[in-house]
């Protein structure tokens, strides 16, 4: 039986490194490549010796899709295709493509520059790792060989971020990556058609949650930046360079827009300028009203929000400064934490989750007295807010996902086994279908029953549908062929074409079979009953009476004759060929059964 | 079709060239190829075809068609034969026995499913004849076995229009095919093809909506075609279960997979809920918009749709919604968001979580979160629907819809302000929701910002803080934007006069009086401190205590104010004070109101006085038309009333004053240049007769006949002095014969109400009718002037409502002194703002019009678009006027206004007559009685300081 074999390598009942070996019909894909933010080990990138100990990666897979630009899914790329060796295609989303490398070098620089690692990828591995990329479209089937296609999906998220559908032949993986059932202010939703693939294998972040409405957040949020400002007092928001960044700021910006704000919104430049330059060009991948109205404005030419100034923070009068790191943990948005903290006017709003160990952990746990380096000591005045922004599908999301693509099969990947565990027991009970949760290094194998298309001549095709009554999709239907199988090929050809082909020349087989009557009278009397009683009985057929004293029902003969011993018994011959066979039995024993008395 | 319409005037011209279907022919037999009889033929489409030659062209046609081989000709010309069979006034009954025997032998399935569509054409034509009803039903139910889908399709498509309706008549007519229509297509509802399945679902729901009962046994069908592949279809499938839902709304329906039963439309509304989140979004928008329309539906699965059920890591979470509301029930209001805030509490049991397919659970809460903002704006509307009939449910989707005033598109955030607003009736807002909705007042549009000053006109709000809070916000609006001035005002009289209570309380801090201490009088014109009065003054007047609390300046600010914004301060009863008026209370119906009163007695004076002195007559007219301007502008409801006399008494005046010219008696040459008044008069009547007519709302039949009657009397004025000045009768004699078929189509127009008018002026014209018909001009102009001296003056009767068309520019504000600069040939925008009242039909009616001080003028019509509709009898014109003039040398000021078109075709008088008579008599009627368009200027012009420039080379 076909199989599909499934290894996490990472991301399995993990969150992090992500990376999913599938072999489907024979090819093997990888899908996504990417590092652990919790280790600084060998065990930040996937085992890719898995694969193979010695040997080229090449020529063990067929193509390695990357689902969108967050390092936990790309992290590793580098590594694996120049460090370790790959040089097959890589396939990622143009925005993915684009940004993917910035990050990569950021990675880099805070790696090797930072904290002194050696034996790291080069800025010159990046470059050339990228060069193996191959970009592709939404909805763009792929052919990545003769068998082997792929689909991106758009999946939200971040910007660029897909969902990759692998077919071969009738056998399909849909990967979802990760991805947002919920639209934000500058994505739009996760979409996928019913494409019924054998396996969906899903990320499950948040599969024991179930999230409140969107707007609630954002009010929040806009309220408490509107005060503080409308106060007098100085908002800081410590993001991560991309993804929750742009929401926020379009966010902030469209608000400033409509409520005529003045106050300045000033974002720390640097990556974020580079990555915002994408996210202009990439106006396609953004939500409804972005794409509405860029013609006339791109929402992401910001009018209010300038880039930051290390001077700027020292300005009197109110402003809202976007900086990173996200964690408050280190550069300029704990500097500027550092100076504005003593103010009770201002104000500091976390927008996603912070490590424990990092000021950010610290202050919105409560903690009003923080130790600096050097023994300082920071009180705390200013007010400090949490918010979550966070762009995953919740479990409501991911069963809608379910329902949407109506896979065979699941498997759950990116998230907490005990989560996992949950929504599989949900999944099962809901769609019925089996729910997998493999752990890392562990295989599963998914047994398939594909369909094998057949080519039909639609000459037979029209023939065998004109037969009988309109064709009803829930049942199958019966057709008369004959099946040729050659050069790995399928097709269906009516038997006289097969015999043309094969050069062979046609044999009849005919079935008779005598059926004995008792019948006292003469053998033309005996023909008109049978004749009578079938033509009663068989109405939807064509019931004839020849002169030669046979009677034929459709193409099937039937003749009477007196037994030569008993002249009280008729034999009667009836005659049809194997493709008849089906009436032919019906008819042997209807007139086995005998004749009706009454007619007598 | 529809360039046949357009075509008609020209053809008459055409009617000497040979007919059409001999042409015709001629071509068809002179084309050698296909392609040349196709291009025949396409060229013969484009032109119209007599309703007398069509048969003969049908049976051209299909002469060919049994001739052709070629399946394109064939499929043209079968197009054609449904076109030709749309010809208004050809019955196309002649011609269905050859449409259907061309099915026959016709093997092209493209070719077959055109047949079909003619017969369709011709079976609509024809709905009347069940029997041709009945044949054509068979034909297509022979042909639904056809293997293509176009087929199926159309034979779908013919049936549901085409199907028999009333069982009864249907087993009559039906002898051997009795079958039922239901059935067929409904087993069509699994065909193959999803095209065909989409036809059969529509095909079920036009049978509906021609007045079949659909039967029960569908819905279980239509269920199964929810789950189906193509969005058409599940959208389609939406609608039927909908129309099921309305049908058999109490039918109980059993739960698959439990012994439970429930009624079908709570069955319904839970598998459309379902549907609010499909994949396509075509679908959402269609399942939101008909959850709205299903109000019989159960309170608690209503409720179940905003209730989304919130768990984190397992544990049961409290939405903010809930949070909020319990923060404020526990006396703590807007606490600092803290970090695990809103940890969750309890543990939940897995085994009770339902993932999905919960019914109706959260429904809302998605539709509301959607991507595509048509599907959100269709489930604000549901929200609305439902919740005017369900109170409460209103109060708990109040959490969601002060949600979506801050949704990223600025329709919806309309939409849901608006929804608000038709809603509030049944909501008291909470503090902290009245802050959101406060929130959203320094929303830099304009149309937001007033449809939250409509909304609070209209909200009820449950504290004296939330009062406060309101005025804080408003002021700080008004301080933003200074143009919302009115809106904010008239925002807070109707806050003030509803919540009389929580006003009062407020009052000391407000006007910051002191027990002690005198205060210093606040600035009169500072329009914030005219906003805090206007709310006190209207609380005041149910509530008597207030007053007291008043000092010495705000009493005659009072004063003050009620002289200049009566319309916005109520008559107070202030403690030794007289009122200037009595004071008005609710009970006093508006006839016994005392301005009524007033109106009606002066108008009484004026028309009781036939006998007195010209120079008397002319007095009293004067003295009472002041009278009634005055009244108008004071007492804002009855403006309409009292304007509209006024006109007419001023019509009557002129008309007096014209008549007692001593001229008259001079003989005819020496006044030659001295007439002007009286032209003058009679042109300035016409004029005012046009604006009676078109320019108030609510104007009756009655008032119109008046109108018209001093029409004609300015008519024959204008005769008067017209054969006075000029020589000769030439000129006389075609205005004589102008004015006597005027004066005949009066009558024709008006002739049941002739018998009020005794001793009128047209009364006695017709009397003399005969005779005038046959006298001379120079006669006629005699008899007209005697009896318009002699005739009486028309009681002019008055309608329970009547209200006068006005208009106000907002915006160009006319004040700026930076003139708008651009390059001379080129266009500049002037964004034009204004609002109309009472104005019926603004999108065909009000224009705008440039004027430029070289005289040039330019009329401008606006889109259709550009007119919005904030409440009953109010219009908003917001648009963009494109100036263009070659270069000037200094800045000038042009001037912008609106008018009022008017076309005398569309009168409500002609309204009135039965379309044959008008029909008849089209031709025999004077060009300037069939269409006078014109047009009455109703807003103040506004002058803009533009100045274009030379371009630069």
């Amino acid at each position: 039986m076909p199989e599909i074999k499934v290894t996490p390598l990472g991301a399995g009942q993990d969150v992090g490194r992500s990376c999913i070996l599938v072999s489907i019909a024979g090819k093997n894909v990888m899908l996504d490549c990417g590092m652990h933010m919790g280790y600084n080990d060998d065990r930040r990138f996937p085992d890719f010796s898995y694969i193979t100990q010695n040997g080229r990666l090449t020529d063990f897979l067929d193509c390695v899709i990357i689902s969108h630009f967050h390092l936990d899914h790309c992290g590793a790329l580098p590594y694996f295709s120049e460090m370790v060796g790959y040089d097959g295609p890589i396939y990622m989303t143009h925005p993915t493509k684009a940004i993917c490398p910035i990050l990569l070098e950021d990675y880099r620089k805070i790696t090797v520059d930072k904290k002194g690692e050696t034996n790291f990828f080069t800025s010159q591995m990046i470059k050339d790792c990228m060069k193996k990329v191959v970009a592709v479209h939404l909805h763009q089937t792929v052919q990545v060989d003769e068998e082997l296609e792929i689909k991106a999906y758009y999946a939200g998220h971040v910007l660029g971020a897909a969902m990759f559908q692998i077919k071969v032949g009738c056998e399909s993986v849909v990967y979802t990556g990760d991805y947002n059932m919920t639209p934000d202010r500058h994505l739009g939703a996760a979409w996928i058609d019913k494409c019924r693939p054998d396996l969906l294998i899903s990320e499950s972040t948040y599969a024991t949650t179930i999230r409140d409405s969107k707007r609630c957040r954002e009010r929040d949020f806009l309220k408490k930046v509107h005060e503080t400002v409308e106060r007098g007092g100085k908002v800081l928001i410590p993001v991560f360079a991309l993804g929750r960044a742009q929401e926020l700021c379009i966010l902030l910006e469209t608000f400033w827009e409509r409520m005529n704000l003045k106050a300045p919104i000033y974002f720390s430049t640097g990556l974020t300028e580079k990555a915002n330059h994408y996210y202009k060009l990439f106006i396609t991948w953004t939500n409804q009203k972005i794409r509405k109205t860029f013609v006339q404005r791109n929402m992401f030419e910001f009018k209010h929000i300038k880039a930051f100034d290390r001077a700027f923070a020292d300005n009197p009068g109110p402003m809202v400064v976007f900086a990173t790191p996200g964690m408050l943990h280190a550069g300029q948005s704990l500097q500027i934490f550092r100076k504005w903290a003593g103010n009770e006017k201002n104000m500091v709003i976390m927008p996603g989750y912070c490590v424990q160990g990092t000021v950010g952990h610290k202050i919105l746990s409560g903690q009003r007295k923080l130790e600096m380096e050097g023994r300082q000591i920071l009180e705390v005045k200013m007010q400090v807010e949490y918010m979550s922004f966070s762009a995953h599908a919740d479990a409501k999301g991911i069963m809608q996902l379910i329902r949407q693509a109506e896979p065979q099969n699941v498997l759950l990947v990116h998230g907490e086994a005990k989560k996992m565990e949950f929504l599989k027991q949900k999944i099962e009970q809901e769609f019925h279908v089996n729910c997998y949760m493999p752990a890392n290094g562990e295989t599963t194998t998914i047994f398939t029953n594909p369909s094998i298309p057949v080519d039909i001549s639609l000459g037979l095709l029209k023939r065998e549908t004109a037969i009988g009554l309109l064709p009803d999709v829930k049942k199958p239907k019966l057709m008369h062929g004959t099946l040729i199988m050659k050069d790995n090929s399928f097709r269906l050809v009516s038997p006289e074409q097969a015999l043309k082909e094969l050069g062979l020349a046609e044999h009849q087989l005919r079935f008779t079979c005598r059926v004995h009557i008792q019948d006292p009278r003469k053998e033309h009397e005996t023909v008109l009953r049978v004749y009578n009683h079938l033509k009663a009985i068989l109405k939807d057929y064509s019931v004839q009476h020849l002169p030669d004293g046979s009677i034929t029902v459709e193409s099937i003969l039937i003749q009477a004759t007196a037994h030569s011993e008993d002249q009280g018994t008729k034999v009667l011959l009836v005659s049809w060929t194997y493709q008849d066979e089906e009436l032919g039995s019906y008819l042997t024993s209807l007139l086995k059964k005998g004749l009706p008395q009454s007619t007598a | 079709l529809q360039q046949q319409h357009e075509d008609l005037s020209t053809k008459k011209l055409r009617l000497t060239k040979p007919s059409k279907s001999a042409a015709l022919h001629v071509d068809l037999c002179k084309a050698t190829s296909p392609a040349d009889a196709l291009q025949y033929l396409l060229q013969f489409a484009r032109k119209p075809v007599e309703v007398e030659s069509v048969e003969g062209v049908v049976r051209i046609l299909l002469e060919h068609y049994y001739k052709e081989n070629d399946a394109s000709v064939r499929l043209k010309i079968a197009s054609l034969l449904g076109l030709l069979s749309k010809t208004a006034g050809f019955s196309p009954d002649c011609i269905m026995d050859d449409a259907i025997n061309t099915l026959q032998n016709e093997k092209s399935h493209q070719v077959l499913a055109q047949l079909l569509d003619t017969l369709l054409v011709i079976g609509t034509k024809l709905t009347e004849n069940p029997s041709v009803r009945m044949r054509l039903v068979e034909v297509a139910c022979k042909h639904l076995t056809d293997s293509s889908h176009g087929v199926r399709n159309k034979c779908l498509q013919l049936i549901g229009c085409l199907g028999p309706v009333e069982k009864g008549v249907a087993k009559e007519v039906e002898s051997q095919s009795a079958k039922d229509v239901q059935k067929i297509i409904g087993d069509h509802f699994n065909d193959q093809d999803p095209r065909v399945r989409t036809a059969a679902i529509k095909a079920m729901l036009q049978l509906h909506e021609r007045g079949l009962k659909l039967q029960q046994t569908i819905y279980c069908q239509a269920c199964k075609l929810l789950a189906d592949d193509y969005e058409q279809v599940r959208s389609a499938a939406v609608q039927l279960i909908w129309v099921l839902s309305q049908l058999y709304p109490e039918s109980i329906v059993p739960i698959p997979s439990s012994n439970e039963e429930i009624r079908l439309v709570d069955d319904a509304f839970g598998k459309i809920c379902h549907m609010v989140s499909d994949g396509s979004w075509v679908v959402r928008v269609q399942a939101a918009k008909l959850l709205g329309s299903m109000q019989q539906v159960s309170s608690h699965f209503l409720e179940q749709t905003l209730d989304k059920k919130l768990m984190s890591d397992l544990r049961r979470k409290r939405t903010a919604h809930e949070r909020a509301k319990e923060l404020y029930s526990s006396g703590e209001f807007s606490s600092g968001r803290k970090w695990g805030d809103d940890a969750p509490k309890e543990e939940v049991d897995t085994g009770a979580v339902n993932l999905i397919e919960s019914g109706a659970c959260g429904a809302f809460v998605h539709g509301l979160e959607d991507e595509m903002y048509e599907v959100r704006i269709a489930a604000v509307e549901a929200l609305c629907m439902l919740a005017q009939s369900s109170p409460s449910f209103a109060e708990k989707c109040l959490d969601f819809l002060v949600d979506m005033f801050n949704d990223e598109i600025e329709e919806v955030r309309l939409q849901s302000i608006h929804t608000m607003r038709k809603i509030s009736n049944n909501i008291t807002l909470r503090e902290d929701q009245l802050d959101t909705v406060l929130a959203v007042l320094e929303d830099s549009s304009r149309d937001i910002r007033e449809a939250l000053h409509e909304l609070l006109c209209c909200t009820n709000v449950s504290t004296k803080e939330g009062i406060h809070l309101a005025l804080v916000e408003l002021l700080k609006n008004l301080t933003k934007y200074p143009t919302d001035r009115e809106s904010i005002w008239k925002c807070l009289k109707f806050l003030g006069s509803r919540h009389p209570t929580l006003v009062l309380p407020l009052v000391p801090e407000l006007l910051s009086t002191h027990p002690f201490f005198d205060t210093p009088e606040p600035d009169m014109d500072d329009p914030a401190y005219i906003a805090v009065l206007v709310l006190i003054f209207n609380a005041a007047k149910s509530c008597p205590t207030m007053p007291a609390l008043f000092s010495d300046h705000t009493f005659r600010h009072y004063a003050y104010l009620r002289d200049s914004l009566s319309h916005l301060v109520p008559p107070l009863r202030l403690p030794g004070r007289k009122l200037v008026s009595s004071p008005v209370s609710p009970s006093i119906t508006p006839n016994e109101d005392p301005s009524q009163q007033f109106l009606h007695q002066s108008l009484e004076r004026v028309y009781n006085l036939q006998h007195l002195d010209p120079q008397g007559i002319q007095e009293l007219l004067e003295f009472t038309i002041r009278d009634l301007q005055r009244l108008g502008e004071l007492q804002s409801e009855l403006a309409g009333m009292a304007d509209f006399t006024a006109t007419y008494l001023q019509c009557q005046l002129l008309l007096i004053k014209a008549l007692q010219e001593k001229l008259w008696n001079v003989a005819a040459p020496l006044y030659l240049k001295q007439n002007a008044l009286a032209s003058a008069a009679a042109k300035q009547i016409l004029e005012e007769t046009y604006k009676m007519e078109f320019m108030y709302s609510g104007v009756e039949s009655r008032q119109v006949v008046i109108i018209h009657h001093m029409r004609l009397q300015a008519k024959a004025l204008q005769l008067i002095v017209t054969a006075r000045t000029t020589r000769g009768a030439e000129p006389l004699f075609g205005m004589c014969e102008k004015f006597l078929q005027e004066v005949d189509s009066f009558q024709r127009c008006f002739i049941s109400e002739l018998p009020h008018m005794q001793g009128s002026f047209v009364d006695k014209l017709l009397d003399l009718m005969p005779r005038l018909v046959t006298s001379k001009p120079s006669e006629v102009v005699k008899i007209l002037q005697t009896t318009l001296r002699q005739s009486t003056f028309l009681h002019l009767p008055l309608p329970e409502q009547l209200h006068r068309a006005t208009a106000t520019i907002i915006e160009p504000t006319g004040e700026s002194d930076n003139p708008l600069r651009f390059t001379s040939g080129l266009v500049v925008a002037l964004d034009v703002d204004a609002t109309l009242e009472h104005v019926q039909d603004p999108q065909g009616t009000v224009k705008v019009q440039v004027l430029y001080p070289d005289g040039q003028a330019q009329l401008i019509h606006p889109k259709p678009a550009d007119f919005r509709n904030p409440g009953p009898g109010r219009h908003r014109l917001i648009t963009q006027v494109y100036l263009s003039h070659t270069a000037w040398t200094e800045p000038c000021q042009i001037e912008v206004r609106l008018l009022l078109a008017y076309n005398s075709n569309r009168s409500k008088a002609s309204a009135k007559i039965p379309k044959s008579t008008w029909g008849d008599s089209m031709e025999a009627l004077p060009q300037s009685e069939n269409g006078i368009e014109g047009t009455i200027p109703f807003s103040k012009p506004v002058k803009v300081y533009i100045m274009p420039k030379p371009a630069r080379r």
